[in-house]
């Protein structure tokens, strides 16, 4: 097999579409007997060729593999029913993949973030368990019968509504990435984290649904001669405020309630929360409770104090919102162990708070050389957007990276150039291009280079 | 709220039958979903405060009066003086008369200083006033008086030097103290991160070929990190390409990847063994971390010293499951600990022992 030509998306065929018409034919008891004896044969004939792993060589010495030759107890013995579950949760084996916390980040866990287990995700979808979690102020679990939504300010018509009243509007569905505006904030200065977890685990990508913000502010007559601004609050203890851009509020901005099929989980923000595509995610309030239309910018907490970017003159960049083009390779990736030489699916994942990803090219050789890498569709405005690239491990050191353009033709920058101009203290939106050390060992590991 | 429908088509009949839809249109409208909010309504939830003072209630509140709240709902997160760092970051320090001046905390400028201060960072009077108003303090946010507001935000700028000890901050004076600010000329609002059609000011390479000869490592995980977020062979899918790598032990010396595969292969998940509920996680569903830290002080004691205190007690565990669930005050200082009758007993009783037997780790 000639790796250059590999393509993802050979599937084999299952045994069911390799029975003639004959077989089909038949019934019952003779086609699943056909069935067996046709399994068996495939099973012995994939124990002779089976792939040089270790234990398949130690089966070998023997008459085969017994993950094989010693039938298991879920192929002897009855499954479990229908509806043991009410609601599904994923396999016991994949408990390893959890939202963690980065040790010494912070002190108050209702003040604190978890990080997604970004390097065991496929597609761009977060399932909804390991969606990132930031509380300002804990989270809570709020009867949605009780929760009201006030839009109020520069409008005709103040309102308020009730979930019963959003959800009877007409809806829309849309898949957008939410990035908190510290994600990779840890590595302005140096390396400080081990896996993509930690570097860029404060991402996540969902399909929302609920109403545009502007058949809103319609509904209520915004005064578009006034407005200017818009502030988003929230009904929990923070009291989370952000100021909108009003650009942004009659574009694409949505007052969401459902998130991947089914309603917002309560860390995100239950029943209720603002999605403000391209835009940092302390932007997108949970808990909604009010939207004031208004004529200069509301000052908040998070943007006066917190969320701010100190640059090397001592100033503080205000409102920075927009989160700028951005990639990250999640497999392989810090922390984890190749197994063998030889052929890698290098993916990762790419976005941009400015539009779609037109570009992902990928470099081996920290950055002296270029490729680009597969997009898999679909590429989504202000959506994750995933790559994919073949390269063979040959058993060296080497450095990966990726470098993702967007649809504005903006190139994700280098750490060195990212810091030539906004110094090392900035906190908050990181987008540097993310290095990768594979080596001799096997072993993965975050480094920076320059 | 609903699109009127496009009318510009010169059938006539299309035209009208558009109208029609208009019209449906702007009837429905009428309609929609929701209902006006009453004046009252829009009073009650209507707190924000803008930096020219807009929705900044009348009233007045003294230095004085600030140090009691401080004391008695502020001091045990933030320290005496706003300085502590141990349960968030300090609130006061690192500004100077000379900043109050320039309007500039010359500070920023510079790396000495370990962390920025709220008051070196704070451009806004009104944000102080805002965040304290309805976030504060951190357990029973938007419980303080109007009064208390001010007399908090006054004594707080007491500390930061920068009013003195017999001031009085109102709606009459605000903007006066916003004029001395340390740090009220060091924000630059208008950029390119604001809106989307922004020009970015840090640009990316094109090059792809031989761009950059000399690649050069420059930053590392030093080898005494390699396990501080934990066994990252317990962060990774047990299957695919690649394993996590078992930072409990140094890096192998040569290639391990057949190593990392059996390992995988013969550590089992950690899974919810039996019905034993796991202690760590109950306090940290339960939200006793929130004020409790396992080896600080936080709101209340650390589980550490809870432990120290309560180990020789005659069943321990007992007498802790019972001040879990009553709460109490007066034991470890004046701010009372709720009562958690919301949790089960036997989530308590678990906690209990945990904390009776001292094992944290």
């Amino acid at each position: 097999m000639k790796l250059s030509n590999l393509r993802p998306g050979r599937l084999q065929k299952a045994p069911e579409f390799f029975l003639t018409k004959d077989v089909l034919a038949t019934k019952g008891d003779d086609r699943r007997s056909f069935l067996r004896k046709a399994f068996i044969a495939a099973g012995g004939a994939a124990s002779a060729v089976a792939a040089p792993n270790l234990l398949a060589q130690t089966a070998a010495a023997s008459a085969g593999d017994p993950a094989i030759l010693n039938l298991p107890a879920h192929s002897k013995g009855l499954g479990a029913p229908v509806a043991a579950k009410g609601y599904g949760t994923p396999s016991k084996y994949e408990e390893n993949l959890q939202r963690r916390e980065s040790p010494g980040l912070t002190r108050v866990g209702a003040a604190s973030v978890s990080f997604a287990p970004l390097q065991g995700f496929f597609g761009i979808i977060t399932p909804s368990g390991l969606h990132f979690e930031r509380h300002h102020q804990g989270f809570w679990d709020i009867d949605p019968r009780d929760h009201r939504f006030m839009v109020m300010g520069f409008v005709k018509n103040p309102k308020v509504y009730t979930m019963d009243d959003l959800m009877r509007l007409p809806s829309i569905s849309r898949m957008y990435f939410i990035e908190c505006g510290a994600n990779t904030g840890m590595e302005w200065g140096n390396v400080a984290v081990p896996t993509v977890q930690y570097t860029h685990g404060m991402l996540s990508c969902c399909e929302y649904t609920g109403v545009p913000l502007k058949w809103l502010l319609d509904d209520c007559g915004i005064d578009l001669k006034n407005a200017k601004y818009i502030l988003a609050e929230g009904a929990d203890g923070s009291g989370m405020t952000r100021t909108i851009n009003l650009k942004n509020a009659l574009d694409d901005v949505m007052v969401a309630y459902g998130m991947n099929g089914e309603m917002l989980r309560p860390e995100n923000g239950y029943p209720l929360r603002l999605v403000v595509p391209g835009v940092q995610g302390v932007s997108w309030v949970k808990y909604l409770r009010r939207i004031e239309v208004g004529d200069k910018p509301f000052g908040a907490k998070d943007e006066v104090i917190h969320y701010v970017d100190l640059m090397p003159d001592g100033t503080h960049r205000q409102y920075t919102s927009i989160q700028e083009v951005k990639s990250v390779i999640t497999t392989p990736s810090g922390g984890q162990v190749l197994l063998d030489k030889g052929y890698y699916n290098v993916t990762g994942i790419a976005w941009s708070g400015r539009g779609k990803i037109r570009r992902v090219e990928v470099s081996v050789d920290g950055g002296k050389n270029w490729q680009n890498a597969r997009l898999e569709t679909p590429v989504l405005d202000k959506c994750l957007t995933r790559f994919n690239f073949d390269w063979t491990w040959t058993g060296g050191d080497a450095i990966l990276q990726s470098r993702a353009t967007d649809s504005t033709g903006h190139v994700q920058p280098t750490m060195t150039q990212l810091r030539a101009k906004r110094g090392t203290r900035s906190i908050y939106h990181n987008n540097a291009i993310q290095s990768w050390l594979v080596s001799a060992n096997g072993e993965v590991s975050n480094v920076q280079v320059a | 709220m609903f699109k009127l429908p496009n009318c510009r088509t010169s059938l006539v009949i299309g035209f009208l039958s558009c109208l029609l839809a208009a019209i449906a249109a702007f009837n429905a409208r009428a309609q929609t979903p929701g209902r006006p909010a009453t004046p009252a309504e829009i009073k009650a939830w209507d707190i924000d405060v803008r930096p020219d003072f807009k929705g900044l209630p009348a009233g007045s509140g003294s230095v004085a009066k600030g140090q009691q709240v401080w004391e008695a709902q502020c001091e045990s997160c933030h320290g005496a003086f706003g300085e502590s760092n141990e349960v968030f970051t300090p609130i006061v320090g690192h500004t100077t008369k000379a900043d109050m001046k320039a309007g500039r905390v010359a500070a920023l400028a510079r790396d000495s200083v370990p962390q920025r201060t709220t008051l070196m960072k704070l451009s806004e009077l009104s944000t102080l006033w805002d965040y304290i108003n309805r976030a504060m303090p951190w357990n029973a946010p938007k419980t303080l008086s109007t009064e208390e507001v001010y007399a908090v935000t006054a004594y707080i700028l007491h500390l930061g030097d920068i009013v003195p000890a017999e001031f009085v901050l109102s709606d009459k004076n605000i903007r006066d103290v916003q004029a001395m600010l340390p740090n009220r000329n060091g924000k630059v609002s208008k950029q390119f991160m604001w809106d989307v059609a922004g020009k970015p000011d840090v640009q990316g390479s094109q090059c792809q070929v031989n761009c950059d000869p000399k690649v050069e490592l420059t930053s590392r995980l030093p080898d005494y990190a390699r396990n501080a977020h934990g066994n990252l062979a317990d962060q990774m899918r047990l299957i695919g390409g690649v394993r996590g790598a078992d930072t409990t032990k140094p890096a192998p010396s040569s290639f391990a990847g057949a190593v990392a595969r059996v390992s995988a292969l013969e550590s089992k998940p950690k899974l919810n063994e039996g019905n034993t509920p796991n202690p760590a996680k109950l306090a940290q569903q339960h939200a006793c971390l929130a004020c409790h830290g396992v080896d600080n002080k936080m709101v209340g004691p650390s589980l550490k010293d809870i432990h120290a205190k309560y180990k020789t007690a005659k069943d321990a565990a007992t007498l802790l499951a019972a001040k879990i669930k009553a709460g109490g005050s007066g034991v470890w200082g004046a701010i009372p600990m709720p009562a958690q009758a919301h949790v089960p007993d036997a989530d308590i009783r678990a906690m209990a022992e945990w904390i009776a037997k001292g094992e944290f780790k």
